[in-house]
C-alpha cells in the first residue's frame, strides 16, 4: 500500500480566464513535510489553498484534474467542505487570531463541532502543548489573544488548527511577518509536528525549506518545474530553471 | 440534511426576508402615496393642470379651487435660497477644514459638524421663531416676519452640517500627490485649490450639494414655524408663504380622509415623492460622470 | 491680480467663511443651553404639562420620546441587522439586490413627513390601531433602517478578512462564521452608529404628527393594568414626544408660557443629541481597544 495522503494529478487552476496553475502532478507522502517554492506568483499559494478549497471563496475560480484526499476526489459533490476544511487545518500569513481570548480562540472549533466543556480544556491544553505554547499563556487563558507577541499569535493559530486533530497542515508562509527567533521557533515546531501531520508549507525563505522539509517542489509561472529530495533539490537539481533560481539568478 | 446546512439555510433566508422588507417597504409607500395621490385627479376629476399650476387654493369653496402652485413655487424657492446661503458657506468651510488648517479641522471641527447634523430639525425651527423672526419683523418695515427669507435662512442653517461635512468628505478623499504634484509647479495654494483639487472633487460636492437640497425640500416642521402660512403668492423675498411640506402639516389634521380636500394633500405628498426620486436620479447622474 | 495676491484674499474669504459657520452654530448651541438650562429643573422634566396656564412641565413627553425610541430600536436592530448582513455577505449580483439598494436609497431619501404620512395610511388608520405609540414606533423604523443597514454594512466591511478566512479554514459554517466571528468584530461600529442613529430617532418629528399623536393621556405610572391608556408602557396609547411637543406649544398651543417651555424643551433635545454622540465615540474606541488590545 502506498503511503501518500494526497494525489494530484493533472490540476489546472483558473481565476476567470486565466490560467493560475497549469497541469500539476504531485503526490504527498504521509508524515512529511513538503516545502513550496517559487518566484512571487509563481501559483504556489493558489495551489495550496486549492487543497483545502480555500480558493472556492474567490469568485470565477474553476479547479480541473483530480485531487484525492485519502483517495477521495475533495471536489466531488459528495465531499463536504467543512470537512475537508476540518481534515486540513490552514495558517496564514499573517497571524489572524480571532478577537477572542486565547482559550476561545482554541475552543471555538471542537465546540462547534460538538465537544464538551471537559474535553475542551483538555483540547486547549494539548494544542497548546504541541504548539509549544502552553507554558508562555498558561496563565492568562482568558485574556485576548491580542496581548500575545506575533510569534506567539502564529504558534496560537497553529494551535487553533491542530486542535480540531487534523491529517494535513497547510502553512501559508507562516513567517514571512515574523522575527528570526520567533521564525526559528516556528521551525522548530514544525520538525517536531510532522510526527503526526502530513506538512504542506509555502515559504519565501530557500534556507528555510532547506531546514525543515524533507521535500521540496518548485513552482514557476503556474508549473511545477520539480519535485524531489530537499537534500536533492539544493545539490543537484535536474531542471537549468530550479538551479537559476536556488543560486539566486532571479526571482 | 446536517445541522450546519440547515442553519445555513436558515440564516440565509433570515436575512434575506429582512433586506426584501425594505424592498417591499419602498414599493407600497410609492404605491399607497401614488394612488392616493391620483385619487385628486381621477376620482375627484380635479386638473392636474390646475393642480400644478393654478394659484388658486381653496378646497372648501364652491367649487373648490386646487391650485397647488404657490406650495410648489414656495418649496422651490426657500430651497434654492437655503442652498444659495449655506453652498458657499459649506464649501468654504469645508476647503478650511481639509485644505488651510487640516489638523485642526479633522480633530475639532469635522466632529462638532457631524455632531450638528444631528441637532433636531424643531430645534432650528424654533430658534427661527424665537429669534430670526423677530429679527426680521423689526429690521424691515411692514413685515410680520414670517416670511421666505426667514424659511430660507433657517433651513440653510440646517443643512450647513450636512454639505460641509459631506463636502470635507470629498475634499479629503482627493490624493494627497495631486496637490503635492501642482505645488512642486510652483501654483500657490489657492491655485492648486482651485484648478486641481475642487476639479477633482467636484462630483463629491455637487452630491453633497443635492443632499442638502433634498433634505431642505422635504423638511417640514422647521418651515412650517416660520414661513407664514398663507395660500397667495408672494411678490417678495419678505413676504410670507408657503411650502408643500407646510401645507400637509398645517392641513392634514384638520381634513376629513376620502374628501377632496384630504386628497389634494396626499398630491402634494405625491409630488415630494416624485422630487425625492428626482434628486436621487441626480446624484446617481452626477456620480456617473466621472469629470465634469 | 497677481497669483500671491489672489492666495491670500481667497485664504482670507475662506477662512471668514469658516469662522462664520463656527460662529453661528456656536451661537446656537449657546443660545439654546444658556435659554434653556434656566428653565430646566426637577419639577419641569417629572410633571405634566398644562393646557392653558403657566407652569407645566414635559415629564410625559420625555418619557414617551425614551419609550418611543426603545421600541423603534427593537423593531429596527433586527431588521437592519439581519438585512445588513444579507447585503454584505450572501446578496448575488443581480435583479433582487439591485432593488433593495435602490429602496434604501429611496427610504432613505424620503421626507419624513411623507414616512409620516404612510404610517397614518397604513398603521393608524389601516390597522385601526389610531394615534398610537406603536404606529410612530414603526413609522420610525421606517425612517430609521435604511441607515441601520448601512451601518451594520460598513461595520461588517471593516472586518479584516482574514478574520473570516482563519473560521472557514477551521469547517466552521457560514452562518456561525457570520454570528460568531464576523458580528463580533463588527460590533463595535454598529453600537456607535446604532447610537448616533438613536439621536436622529429621538429628534424626529415630522414622522410622528400623524401616527404617535400630538397628544399624550395622563400617565399613571402605577397603574397594573397595561391595556388602559394610562398605562405609561401601553403601546397602543397616543404619544406625543419631546420634539413634538416643541412644534405644539409653538404653533398651536395656548400657554402663556410657550416660549418657556420650549426653550427647555430644545435644550434637553439638544443635550440629548449631545449625550449621545459623545457616548457613540467614547463607547466606540473603549470597545476597540477591550477587543485589540495589547495590555
Amino acid at each position: 500500500m502506498n503511503n501518500n495522503i494526497i494525489e494530484c494529478s493533472d490540476v489546472s487552476i483558473y481565476y476567470g480566464p486565466t490560467q493560475a496553475i497549469r497541469n500539476v502532478d504531485i503526490t504527498f507522502p504521509k508524515s512529511s513535510v513538503t516545502a513550496f517554492i517559487g518566484p512571487s506568483g509563481c501559483g504556489k499559494s493558489t495551489f495550496l489553498r486549492s487543497l483545502n478549497r480555500m480558493n472556492d471563496l474567490i469568485p470565477n475560480t474553476r479547479v480541473t484534474g483530480e485531487i484525492l484526499l485519502d483517495k477521495e476526489d475533495i471536489y466531488s459533490d459528495a465531499i463536504k467542505v467543512d470537512q475537508l476544511r476540518k481534515k486540513v487545518g490552514m495558517v496564514f500569513q499573517k497571524p489572524n487570531p480571532f478577537y477572542k481570548s486565547i482559550y476561545d480562540n482554541i475552543a471555538f472549533a471542537p465546540k462547534y463541532y460538538g465537544k464538551k466543556k471537559k474535553e475542551l480544556d483538555e483540547i486547549v491544553e494539548s494544542s497548546l502543548r504541541k504548539a509549544a505554547l502552553w507554558d508562555e499563556v498558561k496563565d492568562r487563558l482568558h485574556k485576548s489573544a491580542y496581548a500575545l507577541s506575533g510569534g506567539q499569535q502564529q504558534r496560537l493559530c497553529i494551535a487553533r488548527a491542530i486542535a480540531l486533530k487534523p491529517d494535513i497542515l497547510l502553512l501559508d508562509e507562516p513567517t514571512a511577518s515574523l522575527d528570526p527567533l520567533s521564525t526559528q521557533k516556528i521551525e522548530n515546531l514544525v520538525v517536531e509536528l510532522k510526527q503526526e501531520y502530513t506538512i504542506i508549507i509555502v515559504t519565501h525563505n530557500l534556507h528555510q525549506a532547506a531546514r525543515i522539509s524533507d521535500s521540496t517542489a518548485f513552482f514557476y509561472m503556474g508549473n511545477l518545474i520539480e519535485h524531489t529530495e530537499t537534500k536533492k533539490m539544493f545539490t543537484k537539481p535536474s531542471q537549468k530553471k530550479t538551479e537559476d533560481y536556488i543560486t539566486g539568478r532571479f526571482g | 440534511m446536517s445541522k450546519q446546512k440547515w442553519e445555513n439555510t436558515l440564516g440565509r433566508t433570515l436575512t434575506l426576508i429582512c433586506a426584501a422588507i425594505l424592498l417591499i417597504t419602498a414599493i407600497s409607500i410609492t404605491y399607497f402615496i401614488g394612488s392616493k395621490g391620483l385619487a385628486t385627479f381621477f376620482k375627484n376629476d380635479v386638473s392636474i393642470g390646475e393642480f400644478l399650476t393654478g394659484t388658486q387654493w381653496n378646497p372648501d369653496g364652491e367649487p373648490g379651487k386646487f391650485g397647488a402652485f404657490p406650495f410648489i413655487f414656495g418649496s422651490f424657492v426657500v430651497t434654492f435660497l437655503a442652498v444659495a446661503i449655506a453652498a458657499p458657506l459649506s464649501i468654504g468651510a469645508a476647503i478650511y477644514m481639509t485644505e488651510i488648517k487640516p489638523r485642526f479641522g479633522k480633530k475639532v471641527l469635522k466632529p462638532v459638524i457631524e455632531l450638528l447634523v444631528g441637532i433636531p430639525s424643531v430645534v432650528y425651527g424654533f430658534i427661527g421663531l424665537s429669534v430670526l423672526v423677530p429679527f426680521i419683523r423689526n429690521t424691515f418695515d411692514d413685515t410680520m416676519g414670517f416670511s421666505i427669507l426667514a424659511g430660507g435662512i433657517v433651513l440653510s442653517v440646517m443643512i450647513i452640517p450636512t454639505i460641509t461635512s459631506l463636502a470635507a468628505d470629498a475634499l479629503e478623499a482627493v490624493p494627497q500627490d495631486l496637490r503635492n504634484a501642482s505645488l512642486a509647479l510652483g501654483a500657490t495654494r489657492w491655485q492648486t485649490i482651485w484648478r486641481v483639487v475642487l476639479r477633482t472633487a467636484l462630483p463629491g460636492i455637487l452630491t453633497a450639494m443635492v443632499l442638502g437640497m433634498s433634505r431642505a425640500f422635504g423638511e417640514a416642521l422647521a418651515v412650517q414655524m416660520v414661513i407664514g402660512n398663507t395660500t397667495a403668492l408672494p411678490t417678495s423675498i419678505l413676504d410670507p408663504t408657503n411650502t408643500l411640506t407646510s401645507g400637509i402639516t398645517a392641513n392634514m389634521g384638520n381634513t376629513i380622509a376620502g374628501t377632496v380636500a384630504n386628497n389634494a394633500l396626499w398630491s402634494m405628498s405625491l409630488l415630494l415623492l416624485i422630487m425625492s426620486f428626482v434628486f436621487i436620479l441626480l446624484i446617481r447622474l452626477i456620480g456617473k460622470k466621472k469629470v465634469m | 491680480m497677481n497669483a500671491k495676491l489672489a492666495n491670500r484674499v481667497a485664504t482670507i474669504i475662506i477662512t471668514s467663511f469658516a469662522y462664520l459657520i463656527i460662529l453661528i452654530l456656536a451661537g446656537l448651541l449657546g443660545y439654546i443651553l444658556y435659554n434653556g438650562l434656566s428653565v430646566i429643573d426637577w419639577d419641569f422634566v417629572t410633571s405634566p404639562p398644562e393646557s392653558l396656564s403657566a407652569g407645566g412641565g414635559i415629564g410625559p413627553q420625555l418619557f414617551n420620546s425614551f419609550y418611543l425610541l426603545i421600541l423603534t430600536m427593537l423593531i429596527t436592530t433586527p431588521l437592519g441587522l439581519g438585512a445588513g448582513i444579507y447585503l454584505s455577505q450572501y446578496a448575488p449580483k443581480n435583479k433582487l439586490t439591485n432593488g433593495i439598494r435602490t429602496s434604501i436609497e429611496v427610504l432613505s431619501s424620503l421626507p419624513s413627513i411623507v414616512v409620516g404620512l404612510f404610517g397614518l395610511l397604513i398603521f393608524v388608520t389601516y390597522t385601526g390601531w389610531g394615534y398610537s405609540l406603536i404606529s410612530g414606533a414603526l413609522a420610525l423604523a421606517v425612517f430609521n433602517l435604511p441607515l441601520m443597514v448601512r451601518i451594520t454594512e460598513e461595520a461588517i466591511e471593516t472586518v479584516p478578512k482574514e478574520q473570516i478566512e482563519a473560521s472557514l479554514a477551521l469547517g466552521i459554517s457560514k452562518w456561525k462564521t457570520i454570528t460568531h466571528v464576523i458580528l463580533p468584530a463588527a460590533i463595535p461600529g454598529i453600537l456607535t452608529g446604532t447610537i448616533l442613529a438613536s439621536g436622529r430617532v429621538f429628534g424626529e418629528a415630522a414622522a410622528l404628527l400623524f401616527t404617535a399623536g400630538m397628544s399624550s393621556p395622563a400617565l399613571d405610572f402605577t397603574s397594573m393594568d397595561i391595556t388602559s391608556s394610562s398605562h405609561p408602557l401601553n403601546p397602543f396609547r397616543p404619544a406625543e414626544t419631546l420634539a413634538v411637543h416643541i412644534w405644539k406649544v409653538n404653533t398651536e398651543g395656548l400657554i402663556p408660557d410657550a416660549r418657556e417651555v420650549a426653550d427647555g424643551a430644545s435644550a434637553i433635545l439638544v443635550l440629548s443629541v449631545l449625550v449621545f454622540n459623545i457616548t457613540a465615540r467614547w463607547f466606540g474606541s473603549w470597545i476597540y481597544r477591550r477587543i485589540t488590545s495589547h495590555s
